[in-house]
């Protein structure tokens, strides 16, 4: 399917939201979403979920032959796979250019970086070496694909466990799983990358933008770095153009996110490592969480009903009845007739109030007399200023203006004075003259 | 390789450079008559040659042409006889891909294409020599501006790395097998805009600033190259039309 395309409408909220310092899921310029790390029952998968985006990695191992140009060095494999599920654009076909990206900046951040000790990978120098490959599947995109993946990888590379081989002379024995405890990978450090989205040509930054957000950014930096403050990936990538110390900005603000994600990682490691010594359940199923809905059940809430009746015997002395609605027919002309009036247009209050309202008819009016109501409705009388015009038969005299802010609805009032009067609040309170028309 | 010094006490380097000189650049324009704009460098060992067609109508689906904005198409490729071993593959893998998507990021930004709408514009870059992202930069501004499109201002890109607390500027092909850390940067001169970072393997963050600064002055160096090229270019074909 073709990427349904955002409106212009919602382009520009989300612009000026963010010009406003404000995201539209409430967080703050430099805050992550909240990243949930879940581990299976193998070791080395993993689900890695940022908010809503959610990406699995798995980590599996295999003896080959070493390259011709690096006889003593293990082979490292990554793959970054954009599933049909994670957004309906996304299509068999169709997705190389985010593709391509996505899978050389992870390669780029995990690879060159040097996270894991090759070298302790080799077997049989020149002949056996261990390849470790590495498969992500983002399962939900929700933005920031990137971060989630990086993340996913690392911690799938730490959790997972490659069989145990010794070499005694020529002979290379291969434990299984049974005979011998796996032995983890020799990990040296953990890049995690930050992304961090430009808008309106770089005046405002966003770390960690989600999918709406995405798709009106300007660019994108990305920056990999691991606890100890060594930058191992930057990309820019878009059409921004940056300048120095925005680039150094952005490196001082990753090592303190970083910071606080490889903690979470090595938390969520250690659980993981608890529970499983500890013979307690793991894996993706004990994971998701239980949501499930009872039906013909609801649960009963007490309430207080004691003094119920009391209550209710002192609102109903104190309302006032009712006021009569009077409203006789109006003839405009021979066959023209009107009987009552609508309720009041209220798009006149955003206007300036100083306009007069000219409004061709309706001498009838309604009239609410002050009904007192709990809401908390004020009503004022307004006092006659000019040389009241009292145009109907009704008995009700009485003016009523109700704050626009308070009660959007406004009935037509009688008219009496002339002006409107502006009121010191922000929205104006409105009166309006009533010409009357030819009887 | 073992024992070999990347930067010398005395402060030379592999090939007898300063931390922050060049290597020698050559560079013509016009070097083929079919393609609007064409050019050739030579940055060292590495050469890289840039071809430009356009602005002209959308090739294929009309559907993507762009209302008020040309769109610029980069394509990359690597001969195979560039890299130590030969290389099986010219285009179509990945860090081809990668490489046609920078450049036209880069571009796209500097190229005013507000100008060309419902046009495209297509660079090739032919690189020999396993050299870097920053020939290419090169040898694209000066095809571009041989084709007479317009752009904000020259890209100048150059790249640079980190060795024993020194930053170096452009570096070769042997400094970048070492493995060290290797910075990328495409700069637009006049604004000292960044148009593409790039930057792999380790580098403290303290370190950063000043592998920047090199970078960003290296560039500004191959601008400054780079525009006597233009000037003379222009002054050739000037003495041929007979002004």
């Amino acid at each position: 399917m073709k990427e349904t395309p955002l409106s212009n409408c919602e382009r520009r909220f989300l612009l000026r939201a963010i010009e406003e310092k404000k995201r539209l899921d409430g967080r703050q310029t430099y805050d992550y979403r909240n990243i949930r790390i879940s581990f299976g029952t193998d070791y080395g998968c993993c689900i890695v979920e940022l908010g809503k985006t959610r990406v699995l990695g798995q980590v599996s191992c295999e003896l080959v032959s070493p390259k011709l140009n690096r006889a003593t060095e293990g082979i490292l494999f990554f793959n970054l796979e954009l599933s049909q599920m994670a957004a309906p654009a996304f299509e068999p076909g169709r997705q190389s250019d985010l593709l391509v990206k996505l899978n050389r900046l992870m390669e780029r951040c995990l690879r060159n970086s040097k996270c894991i000790d090759t070298e302790s990978l080799c077997v049989v120098a020149g002949e056996k070496v261990w390849q470790i490959r590495v498969d992500l599947h983002l399962l939900n995109h929700d933005g920031n694909i990137i971060d989630a993946a990086s993340i996913a990888a690392i911690v799938a590379l730490c959790h997972f466990r490659r069989p145990d081989v010794s070499v005694q002379g020529d002979e290379v024995t291969l434990y299984t799983p049974e005979e011998r405890d796996p032995v983890p990978l020799s990990i040296h450090h953990m890049p995690i990358c930050v992304s961090f989205a430009f808008f309106q040509q770089g005046a405002y930054l966003l770390v960690d933008p989600n999918e709406r957000e995405e798709r009106v950014m300007d660019g994108l930096l990305v920056i990999a770095m691991n606890k100890h403050r060594e930058i191992c990936t930057i990309q820019s990538s878009g059409g921004i153009m940056l300048l120095k110390d925005q680039v150094l900005r952005c490196s001082k603000i990753a090592g303190v996110k970083v910071a606080e994600i490889t903690e979470l990682i090595l938390k969520a490691l250690e659980n993981d490592q608890k529970v499983r010594k500890e013979g307690g359940k793991f894996g993706f199923a004990e994971s998701i969480a239980n949501q499930r809905i009872t039906a013909f059940k609801m649960e009963k809430a007490p309430i207080d009903t004691s003094d119920v009746e009391e209550k209710a015997e002192e609102i109903i002395a104190e309302a006032e009845p009712p006021s009569e609605v009077v409203s006789t027919p109006v003839l405009w002309t021979p066959g023209t007739a009107q009987i009552g009036e609508g309720v009041e247009n209220s798009w006149g209050d955003l206007e300036d109030s100083e306009k007069e309202d000219d409004e061709g008819g309706g001498d009838q009016a309604i009239i609410l007399d002050g009904i007192k109501m709990d809401t908390g409705v004020e009503v004022s009388d307004i006092g006659s200023q000019d040389a009241p015009i009292i145009l109907s038969d009704s008995e009700e005299e009485e003016m009523i203006i109700l704050e626009p802010d308070k009660n959007p609805k406004k009935i037509r009032t009688q008219t009496t004075s002339a002006k409107q009067e502006k009121a010191p609040s922000k929205k104006p309170v409105k009166r309006r003259k009533k010409k009357r028309a030819a009887n | 390789m073992a024992g070999l010094e990347l930067l010398s006490d005395q402060g030379y380097r592999v090939d007898g450079r300063r931390a922050g000189e060049l290597r020698k650049i050559q560079a013509r324009m016009g070097v083929f008559a079919q393609a609007d704009g064409s050019a050739y460098i030579e940055q060292g060992n590495t050469k890289a040659l840039a071809v430009v067609y356009g602005p002209h109508e959308i090739r294929g689906s009309r559907a993507r042409a762009l209302p008020d904005r040309a769109l610029v198409n980069c394509q990359y490729s690597s001969a195979t006889f560039s890299t130590g071993e030969r290389k099986r593959r010219p285009h179509g893998d990945r860090k081809s891909c990668e490489m046609g998507l920078q450049l036209r990021q880069t571009f796209e930004a500097a190229i005013l294409t507000q100008l060309h709408p419902r046009s495209q514009i297509d660079i090739y870059v032919l690189q020999a020599d396993g050299g870097t992202y920053a020939a290419c930069v090169n040898a694209a501004t000066l095809a571009v501006l041989d084709a007479g499109i317009p752009m904000r201002d020259f890209v100048c890109a150059c790249s640079a790395g980190f060795v024993d607390g020194t930053a170096l500027a452009d570096l070769s092909h042997v400094e970048e097998a070492a493995g060290g850390p290797q910075l990328a940067l495409a700069l637009l001169p006049a604004s000292g805009q960044i148009a593409l970072l790039e930057m792999d393997a380790r580098l403290h963050e303290d370190h950063l600033e000043r592998v920047l600064e090199a970078a960003a002055q290296a560039a500004r160096d191959v601008h400054t190259l780079l525009d006597r090229v233009v000037r003379q270019h222009v002054r050739e074909a000037s003495i041929l039309l007979g002004d």
